[in-house]
């Protein structure tokens, strides 16, 4: 039989071999539905391929819809780490996209460098308040977060729509649902003409290493660390568990936030109730290919994010749904998470006594 | 305000209660059931779309209405059994694991469904169950009315909540697995199989929220829609919670959540939009958030409750 046996400590090159073979395992089980639904299995392999990488437009199409992945994989990143299970990103997105429109389409008008990083800021500070909510109802009632911060996903998307049908609506959108344009000053500049691929990237890259350095390199990443390793202990040593918990209910879903922040600045311009296709939930499956490291969140929202543009451009030549990309994410965190029994422990092989 | 109160005497009012109950009561029984056991199953909304999506094919392929409730039974468990081996016997993180499964049912679901009618504009339908015809109660007044717009299919809610109830509070098997969820090695001293007991508790339970589902498309509708489900899973995950593990209180919680949701849907015809109707629909997610933080303080949660167990370890 077999026997899991804990490792002391885990070869590097199993922490990168884990995520890109779960990630290769997700395409191979994708294999079978596709099969099923009759499909021309290696011929949708390579559209998806060649629509997420076969061009420099294709690339940097890829790199558009990891942006706001990398935002709320680090904002699930930063939360799994100390064990608060925020499954709200997908709303803290929409209030930060809310809070930008709110002050980036005409209520203040300031050049662009004040007014870019401020709306941007507020995007930041919507989704973090909205994240203090369910925090402080664990610390102060001991209410479950994961099912506060997915209830109040729903809340939000509803106060969105509220907002565009009614006050916030552009009454020069031929009667469509959306919020007015952000001013030009409140717009992320693209980085190349021609593609929409826009400074939200850099922004987003640069959040990783800070957080990557806050983690690793400060006393408060230790505290996080600490406190999600074992929260008990971390309040018998005398941390300060509460306000260490706070802290990361803001960077969560201060990151959150941004996501919605950079899509509205840098790409969409302005808000309608689909600006998110889950990419909050979509977060999580980045944090957990990540193995939960800021770093490693990049590769792996630039991963997640090929998949659902090459799934978008197979579906479009031959007709198969762009749901199969779902199915790719879903496979992919569930064989990561398996995977990841490897990098914790070894498979020892105990032959069984005679007796 | 004479109006708003008018609501509570018509029978529509309590019988659309209990059928927005009805999908709530399986998907709370299903969610205690794994709980008890000890295993958080966050699943659920991905299962109900399952089930919803599963059993309403059965059905529009050609099988009976029961055969179609079958199906997503089955098909429920079969979620359940992958829920079960990567928490159980493997102890992975059961709310990452639960979010993964609902993401593979969510999407799985909604592919199949795309590739059995690639292009339609108006979804299919299906002949759903007939309202109930039942002698001499049928004709009593007010009441007569509210039980014959009721299907078999709520009839089976009501049954399964007595079973649940019966199997855990009077059965041996009931006694494991409460057990199971409170105290792992109790059960393995008793020479019982904690991994078996989890699995059949988390598939079970599976199978009873995918029944959730199946509701929703083979009685309260006639179709299968994208987003139909749209945070039930999780309502259910607050209930169960608020009625702290227990049938009975799930069954009142549930009805008490349907009664919340159908008088929200008469108030805002009564305001005649001088309300935006998102308000309205933010109030069944508020009213369980509300729910959560009441009882929270003193909710007794199962002690084992996502705490796997290896043999042999303490």
């Amino acid at each position: 039989m077999i026997r899991f046996v804990p490792r002391e400590r885990t070869p590097l090159w199993l922490t990168i071999a884990v995520p890109v073979g779960s990630g290769l395992a997700a395409l191979l089980l994708t294999a079978l539905p596709l099969a099923l639904s009759g499909a021309p299995i290696l011929d949708a392999f390579r559209l998806m391929a060649l629509g997420a990488a076969g061009s420099g437009f294709a690339l940097a199409e890829t790199l558009t819809r990891a942006t706001p992945l990398i935002f709320t994989g680090l904002a699930a990143a930063v939360a799994f780490r100390a064990k608060l299970w925020n499954i709200g990103a997908e709303g803290q997105l929409y209030a930060g996209a809310l809070a930008t429109v709110a002050l980036g389409a005409g209520l203040i008008e300031a050049p662009a460098y004040v007014l870019l990083p401020l709306v941007l800021l507020a995007g930041a500070l919507a989704g973090a308040a909205l994240l203090l909510v369910p925090v402080l109802f664990k610390s102060r009632f001991g209410a479950d977060e994961v099912v506060v911060t997915l209830l109040m996903n729903f809340i939000v998307l509803l106060f969105v729509q509220m907002m565009i049908e009614g006050p916030m609506k552009d009454e020069m959108a031929l009667g469509w649902p959306q919020s007015a344009p952000v001013l030009d000053e409140a717009t992320l500049p693209k980085l190349f003409t021609g593609l929409r691929l826009h400074w939200g990237l850099v922004i987003a890259v640069a959040a990783a290493v800070l957080l990557h350095v806050l983690i690793s390199r400060t006393v408060w990443g230790f505290r996080i660390r600490a406190v999600g390793e074992n929260a008990r202990a971390a309040r018998y040593a005398g941390l300060p568990v509460g306000r260490s918990l706070a802290l990361v209910g803001l960077l969560s879903g201060g990151l959150a936030g941004l996501a919605g922040a950079s899509e509205v600045a840098g790409l969409k311009g302005y808000l309608t109730s689909d600006l998110s296709p889950g990419f909050g939930y979509a977060g999580i499956v980045v944090a957990t290919l990540a193995n939960l490291s800021p770093l490693g969140v990049v590769p792996s929202a630039i991963f997640i994010a090929a998949v659902f543009v090459g799934a978008d451009s197979m579906s479009r030549a031959i007709g198969v749904s762009n749901y199969l990309a779902d199915l790719v994410v879903a496979f992919a965190l569930l064989s990561v998470l398996i995977g990841g029994l490897l990098t914790r422990f070894r498979l020892v092989l105990v032959r069984r006594e005679a007796a | 305000m004479l109006d708003a109160l008018d609501i509570l005497l018509q029978a529509n009012f309590w019988a659309a209660t209990i059928r927005i109950a009805t999908p709530l009561i399986f998907g709370v029984l299903g969610a205690l059931l794994c709980e008890r056991a000890g295993v958080l199953n966050l699943g659920i909304e991905g299962i109900f779309v399952a089930g919803a999506m599963s059993g309403w094919l059965a059905v529009y392929l050609g099988l009976p209405l029961w055969g179609g409730v079958l199906v997503a039974a089955l098909v429920g468990a079969g979620f359940g059994l992958v829920h079960g081996v990567l928490t159980v016997p493997l102890g992975l993180s059961q709310h990452v694991t639960g979010i993964g499964v609902t993401l593979l049912a969510t999407s799985a679901a909604y592919f199949g469904y795309r590739v059995a009618f690639p292009n339609v504009g108006t979804p299919p339908r299906i002949e759903p169950f007939p309202p109930l015809d039942v002698p001499v109660i049928g004709n009593l007044p007010f009441i007569g009315p509210i039980v014959g717009q009721q299907t078999a299919f709520t009839v089976l809610a009501f049954a399964c909540v007595i079973l649940v109830a019966f199997v855990l509070a009077r059965t041996p098997l009931g006694l494991a697995l409460r057990a199971v969820g409170d105290n792992p090695e109790a059960v393995e001293a008793q020479g019982l199989s904690v991994v078996g007991l989890r699995m059949g508790a988390v598939m079970a339970g599976s199978a009873l929220m995918a029944l959730g589902g199946a509701f929703l498309t083979l009685s309260a509708f006639n179709a299968f829609y994208f987003g139909m489900i749209n945070g039930r899973g999780w309502v259910c995950i607050a209930l169960t919670v608020f009625a702290s593990w227990r049938p009975g209180k799930a069954l009142v919680g549930a009805l008490l959540f349907g009664a919340l949701d159908a008088y929200q849907l008469r108030l805002q015809t009564i305001t005649g939009g001088a309300v935006p109707s998102q308000i309205f629909l933010m109030l069944p997610y508020i009213f369980s958030i509300a729910a959560l933080v009441l009882v929270a303080r003193r909710a007794d949660y199962p002690r084992a409750l996502m705490k796997p167990y290896f043999k042999g370890q303490r």
